[in-house]
């Protein structure tokens, strides 16, 4: 198993936290895992990517020019990464607020509402979360068990009020991605 | 087994130095090694170890002679333009024979340049950098494991050499995020009775000073210098062989740039090109021999990958001595180049042997 990603949208949007939830799963699922963000102007208010690696195997090159998959999280990142998506692999978006999608056809079109069921579940930073559970449900790269285990690990004892919540995200996230072949 | 974190390679030096019984640190932020200064300010603190924000590197530097010159374990950390400022002190520090620990993360230059990860500073690490016939030991670690194994050993062969020992990496090895074990540090044995901790009354006073204003005597201090280095040339030597057994064609590549040729050897070798990886982790002392040997096991030539302008391949020809082609392949400036790019030079150069 070898799933190369990038993860992009707007500085503030969670980007490098959701990118983290994946690469910490990998890492409590022994598999080998390396996350690499940009740190450069672009993270101070531009777009904000950060690559994972999951794999089998220990992880040669952190720094990645194609991937397999794409989570794409605003407009601009939708034309900066398009191209370097694998033939074959897949784009999953967040289409309330991106409003041109993908075009290129030999790569599987995810386009999830992530936004507007964030607000449906009230509360819209999970929109990150609902976009991982569709990148679970097409990938298969960690469990979303996993994922609840990080957010334990990782959010501070007075915020795991919010375990529950992101729990529903993660399986709404997954249930749109199941419907969309 | 000890647990595994998933860190970034900045915390898990910072981590690991505390865990090597680091005494005092003494930086100024500069990205991208920040998150070292910031990790050592939130716990060196509540541990009861020295934490300073200096004002500048140059006095970063300064303050680790002298915590150092107290036979304290010292380290400072930068990046590039930073590592500039501080050479008059690693010059001092390497003439009175102070262990410390300093990090370069390196950043793409030259001038103030750009944040982006580069390795444009092998010449200032592995050839001086400051002034004066000079040594560091340089440690280049490729992962954020290593970044956690370095700071421990830096220490032990800074103590055992009384010398500055630089871990070289860069500004991917820093921000990006690995799996980490700390393993179980075995500190060595270490003589530091020269250190100046106060006088007592059964020996004479400590002395730390790098001015000698006699020749004969300048002459006697670098002798002794150039005697511990070749020691050390003997003794301490690190490197990694990747599919070197039957290679044509080696890779020689450290840091970052080590783990792009590493890929690229795999891709390679799906295309039956016979291509190998030899990574040097002390870039002071060099594998000359080591690369040297694998002539003798047929290598055809040698392919130095690093993210400058070719630094580095000075020192892969000189172990080559002219008997195989040496060629360099890298971007500057922050830019990394696709491990497909890497295969195209190793392609090249099997077209032209």
């Amino acid at each position: 198993m070898l799933q190369e990603v990038i993860f992009a949208g707007f500085g503030g949007q969670g980007v490098l936290t959701i990118a983290k939830n994946i690469a910490y799963s990998a890492m409590l699922e022994e598999r080998e895992t390396c996350w690499f963000p940009t740190y450069g102007p672009e993270m101070r208010g531009g777009t904000a990517g950060c690559t994972v690696t999951v794999s089998d195997k220990p992880v040669s090159s952190p720094i990645l020019a194609k991937f397999d998959t794409g989570v794409i999280l605003n407009q601009p990142s939708i034309a900066k990464y398009e191209a370097k998506i694998k033939s074959g692999g897949l784009m999953i978006w967040e289409s309330t607020n991106i409003v041109n999608g993908p075009t290129r056809t030999d790569i599987t079109n995810v386009p999830i509402p992530a936004y507007k069921e964030a607000v449906k579940l009230g509360n819209r930073v999970v929109m990150g979360m609902i976009l991982l559970g569709a990148f679970v449900q097409k990938t298969e790269a960690v469990k979303i068990e996993t994922i609840l285990e990080v957010l334990k690990k990782t959010l501070p004892e007075r915020r795991h009020n919010l375990i529950p919540l992101n729990e529903k995200a993660l399986r709404r996230g997954y249930e749109l991605a199941e419907a969309i072949k | 087994m000890s647990e595994k974190l998933l860190m970034k390679g900045n915390e898990a030096l910072a981590e690991a130095s505390i865990r090597a019984g680091i005494d005092a640190y003494f930086g100024y932020p500069i990205t991208p090694q920040s998150e070292i200064l910031e990790y050592f300010s939130k716990w060196l603190p509540r541990k009861g170890i020295a934490f300073v924000q200096a004002e500048s590197e140059v006095a970063s530097i300064n303050m680790v002679y002298g915590a150092g010159g107290c036979g304290k374990r010292v380290m400072t950390s930068t990046s590039s333009p930073g590592f500039s400022l501080m050479m008059e002190g690693v010059s001092y520090i390497a003439c009175a024979e102070i262990p410390c620990v300093l990090v370069n993360v390196q950043r793409g230059g030259p001038g103030l340049g750009t944040i982006q990860p580069s390795q444009g500073d092998y010449f200032q690490a592995t050839k001086g950098g400051g002034h004066g016939d000079y040594r560091m030991i340089v440690l280049a670690p490729n992962s954020v494991q290593e970044m956690a194994d370095f700071p421990g050993l830096g220490f032990n062969l800074a103590e055992k050499y009384r010398m500055p020992v630089l871990i070289l990496a860069d500004g991917a090895l820093g921000q990006m995020m690995e799996k980490v074990e700390f393993k179980e540090y075995k500190r060595w044995e270490a003589d530091m009775s020269w250190a100046t901790t106060g006088k007592t009354p059964d020996r004479e006073a400590n002395i730390i000073t790098s001015l000698f204003i006699e020749p004969e005597v300048m002459e006697q201090v670098n002798l002794k210098l150039q005697a511990k280095y070749k020691k050390i040339e003997r003794e301490v030597l690190e490197y990694e062989e990747y599919h070197t057994d039957d290679a044509e064609i080696v890779i020689v590549s450290y840091g970052i740039s080590s783990r792009l040729s590493k890929k690229a050897v795999d891709l390679a070798r799906e295309q039956g090109i016979k291509a190998g990886l030899l990574r040097p982790i002390t870039l002071w002392p060099f594998p000359t021999k080591p690369i040297s040997d694998l002539i003798e096991k047929g290598a055809k030539g040698f392919l130095s990958i690093e993210l400058s302008a070719g630094q580095m391949i000075e020192d892969v020809r000189l172990a080559s001595n002219g008997r195989v082609p040496v060629k360099h392949y890298g971007k500057m400036g922050g830019i990394i180049p696709a491990p497909e790019e890497i295969v195209d030079e190793i392609k090249k150069m099997m077209e032209e042997k």
